[in-house]
């Protein structure tokens, strides 16, 4: 009887003892645990155009310079940026927050803006073409890398680039249009589990 | 007077060209080495900052040089 009296007073008492012990070096072990492990980063690539195509790519490839595990699930038109021949247009119809400036002239010719009318972008053929080149050389005037390039840099920086097979059936492709590089043909039941286990996910 | 083992010019690149070209020439030297970076990019002064405290480089020095800047790199 007494043994037993003293057994669950000493197990009261160890227990508020371990409470505390645990209350100190708990937070030390944990931040140590969280500072050496290595963060990792998903992203979910749903846009082909060509302001589109940058964000994933230059996340994906800053983040990997920064020592992240990082992996892109290109998905619907996200897709087309993994193609062998990258050639992501971009058109300002219906995209009114893109600035129509033009790479070229006097300064005073470049920082003007230029508001074309809907009917003027939808109505003349080859409008797309005309403001993608536009906008290729604004950024090759600011040494702002290709999407090809970045996409090389992403490649060689062990970036995993994941296609979506559904979208590849669905949309008619044929996997030797892609890249060779594409880590692997996946469904969404298999990045989500990646997705939940990085420390950034994002949908662009 | 520091010893730069590695001379990367990154003048003229833009967000996100310096980070990478850095990365990949830190990768080639060994460590303890220095890596000294030129670029013109207003952005690489944090940059450079957040990649060595994200890496455990340490960033020796940054310093505005004319028309841009002159970082100094040594490798973990």
């Amino acid at each position: 009887m007494t043994t037993s009296a003293a057994t669950t007073l000493d197990n009261v008492q160890l227990d508020a003892w371990l409470d505390r012990r645990l209350d100190d070096l708990l937070p030390e072990k944990l931040r140590k645990i969280e500072a050496s492990a290595t963060p990792s980063m998903s992203l979910i690539a749903t846009k082909g155009t060509l302001d589109w195509a940058y964000p994933p790519f230059i996340l994906a490839s800053t983040a990997a310079a920064l020592g992240w595990e990082v992996a892109i699930f290109f998905t619907f038109y996200g897709l087309l940026l993994l193609k062998k021949n990258l050639d992501a247009q971009v058109s300002p119809l219906g995209n009114p927050a893109m600035p129509m400036k033009m790479p070229f002239g006097p300064k005073w010719f470049r920082d003007r803006d230029w508001p074309m009318p809907n009917l003027l972008m939808a109505g003349i053929p080859g409008f797309e073409t005309l403001a993608t080149s536009l906008m290729k050389k604004t950024f090759s005037n600011k040494g702002v890398a290709t999407v090809e390039e970045l996409r090389t840099l992403c490649i060689e920086a062990d970036v995993k680039m994941i296609a979506c097979q559904m979208t590849v059936d669905v949309f008619g492709f044929d996997n030797s249009e892609f890249i060779p590089e594409v880590t692997d043909y996946v469904g969404a039941t298999s990045f989500l589990p990646v997705a939940r286990q990085s420390n950034v996910c994002l949908f662009i | 007077m520091t010893e730069v083992a590695q001379r990367l010019d990154a003048r003229g690149m833009n967000c996100p060209l310096p980070i990478l070209k850095t990365r990949q020439a830190i990768n080639r030297i060994a460590s303890g080495e220095v890596l000294e970076i030129t670029a013109t990019d207003p952005g690489s002064l944090k940059d450079m900052a957040a990649f060595c405290s994200q890496t455990g480089h340490h960033l020796l020095s940054s310093d505005t040089a004319g028309q841009g800047y002159v970082f100094l790199i040594e490798k973990a």
